[in-house]
């Protein structure tokens, strides 16, 4: 088992759910996060003096898949995280010791198998 | 003394049908007008939080409904009086101070009780309501500069002191038929003349809010260690916008409203002059930005129309039209560079010693350059000849100057003193934790942005001081979640 994080452009995001969602990966979370890498710094001008922002708003994306899954889910985020302009992000893959669902107490790998899509209720469906 | 009001009379002639039938609608307008003035308070509010940072959102709703009320009070009591009663009192002039109307009770008639005002035959009810309106916005312009730092008993003292002595006396010499309006003195070749207050309102809040700043020093973190002034970004633009579009409403009250008639149909020629004012400010605020820093910064263009505003005010009267676009513009660039030239070495939020102040100043000496002889003539103050621009002659603007000078000298030397004593006594400024937390929490015990400060799942349950039972591990128990605090274990 592994978690995917990563940390991309907000405008990413949604094309990477749609098609994880498609794949069968409907589990992962987002964060709002704010982080510094080698994008420059935004200058707000407020009332005649400068303010230097350097930490920029990006979006924190983390799921848990098999180790299998991993690359299938990696091209998807760098498909559609890629702008190659400075500032796209990074991604990181982390061994994930154990998994339990709460609602049953299911333990292990099975509790992240890729879902057929009339599974996951695609339009709206959300039972 | 009977103690009812005036309009006893007012009502004992409409029943015999001997009240003259300009009464009404001059009445009708000046209350009406002084309720647009009252309205400005929400511009204050507004502006003055959407320029805080969201941990002091709250407290500056408290502190406008305070000073407003505090003001009322003490205005109604003494202020009046002192700003237009017509008698001396205890052998001072009453070109001094005023002392007539205490509590509004008057002797004689209301045009000899209040004589600057008898022009109109408004009911000094009216009247009372309206000076009342400027004495609050006077007061509020103190406040926006000491954002984010004061400590709240600070407003309650100088509130009292402002309403009842410093602003009634200030407006009294300026506009209130006291020395200055009147140039009853060797200082002045005439009269000084200020239709609606620039100096009077503005200048006199202006002032006010310099001297609680020289003792209240800069917020923290507002200098780095270059001393350089950093921003501290405000943190809402949209209700810095809404207070400004509520501020050019209500001076539509402020300036048209100080005909105090209908009768002379002027109030429609002080509209248009107000509004071509307040267009003048914005635009040169505009330029001036976009010159100076390459960008259109929209907290100076907001200012840009208070002090096209706030400079219009007092030629509104004595002005033709074009004059407007004119005096407001210049007063755009001047708040632009005045807040920047200030912040250089005093913190102020809002920009109200540039809005308020620079430009104040700069629309009194505006009447001395553009008043128009036959407006001097028909408000029958300062030199029937006009401004500079008209007769070549200085004198009127050395009467504004002169007006200026002693204006800001009495109400920056009596605002020093009581911020002094109350800095020596109660203390002016929260300490550094308390700045550090937001006024919001430490003066008034709530945010005003709670869900910004406090988790959601702690205002949900909220029980404070009450230990809430672990959740047992049945799949359906929810005892924990729907205990009430009568019903939680001790």
């Amino acid at each position: 088992m592994k978690m995917v994080v990563a940390y991309i452009r907000h405008e990413a995001f949604e094309p990477i759910r749609a098609d994880l969602l498609e794949a069968g990966f409907p589990s992962l979370t987002i964060t709002e996060v704010k982080g510094s890498g080698r994008q420059k710094a935004i200058t707000e001008h407020y009332r005649g003096s400068e303010l230097a922002v350097h930490l920029r708003p990006k979006l924190k994306l983390e799921c848990v898949v098999e180790t299998k899954d991993v690359e299938q889910i990696k091209d998807v985020i760098l498909r559609h995280a890629r702008t190659g302009s400075v500032g796209d992000g990074k991604l990181f893959i982390l061994p994930v010791e154990d998994a339990v669902r709460i609602r049953t107490g299911e333990e292990g790998e099975e509790v992240l198998q890729a879902h057929d899509s009339e599974e996951v209720g695609i339009g709206g469906n959300t039972s | 003394m009977d103690f009812v009001l005036a309009t006893a009379d007012d009502l004992r002639q409409a029943l015999d049908g001997t009240l003259p039938e300009t009464v009404p609608g001059n009445t009708l307008w000046v209350v009406v007008a002084a309720v647009f003035v009252l309205l400005m308070q929400a511009g204050f509010a507004m502006l003055e939080i959407g320029f805080s940072r969201m941990k002091n959102a709250g407290t500056g709703v408290a502190k406008i409904l305070t000073n407003l009320s505090i003001a009322a009070v003490c205005y109604w009591a003494v202020g009046f009086a002192f700003a237009f009663g017509s008698e001396d009192v205890l052998g001072v002039s009453s070109s001094i101070i005023g002392s007539n109307g205490f509590l509004l009770q008057f002797s004689g008639n209301g045009a000899e009780a209040f004589p600057v005002m008898g022009f109109s035959d408004a009911v000094p009810e009216a009247k009372f309501l309206f000076q009342f309106a400027f004495c609050a916005v006077s007061l509020a312009i103190v406040w926006g500069s000491t954002l984010e730092r004061i400590k709240y008993g600070a407003y309650v003292i100088y509130a009292i002191v402002f309403a009842a002595i410093i602003y009634p006396i200030g407006s009294h010499w300026v506009f209130g038929g006291g020395w200055l309006q009147t140039g009853n003195t060797p200082l002045m070749p005439t009269g000084m003349q200020d239709f609606a207050g620039s100096t009077a309102v503005h200048l006199i809040g202006a002032t006010g809010a310099l001297a609680a700043l020289l003792l209240l020093g800069p917020r923290k973190g507002k200098y780095g260690p270059d001393g350089k002034p950093r921003a501290i970004p405000g943190h809402s633009m949209p209700l810095v916008g809404l207070g400004v579009i509520i501020l050019f409403f209500g001076w539509f009250g402020f300036n048209p409203g100080s005909t105090l008639n209908i009768t002379d149909t002027r109030l429609a020629d002080v509209a248009v002059v107000t509004l071509l004012g307040a267009a003048g400010g914005v635009i040169g605020a505009f330029v001036a930005t976009q010159i100076k820093q390459r960008t259109i910064d929209i907290g100076m263009v907001a200012n840009g129309m208070i002090a096209g505003l706030v400079a219009i005010t007092a030629p509104s009267g004595y002005v033709e039209a074009w004059a407007g676009p004119i005096i407001g513009f210049i007063a755009g660039l001047i708040v632009v560079f005045g807040v920047i030239w200030i912040d250089k070495k005093i913190d102020d939020p809002i920009g109200a010693t540039s809005a308020h102040g620079l430009a104040g100043i700069w629309g009194t000496l505006a009447c001395g350059l553009f008043t128009a002889p036959r407006l001097a003539e028909y408000n029958a103050f300062g030199n029937p000849d006009g401004g500079l621009f008209y007769s070549g002659s200085f004198e009127q603007l050395i009467a504004q100057a002169v007006g200026v000078v002693v204006a800001f000298t009495f109400v920056f030397g009596m605002s020093f003193a009581t911020f002094w004593v109350i800095k020596q006594t109660l203390g002016l400024r929260v300490s550094a934790e308390d700045e550090e937390a937001g006024l919001d929490i430490v003066e008034h015990g709530m945010y005003g942005y709670p869900e910004q400060f406090i988790p959601r799942s702690e205002i949900a349950s909220g029980l404070t001081g009450t230990p809430v039972a672990p959740a047992a591990p049945s799949p359906s128990g929810v005892t924990a979640a729907t205990a009430t605090p009568g019903e939680a274990p001790a």
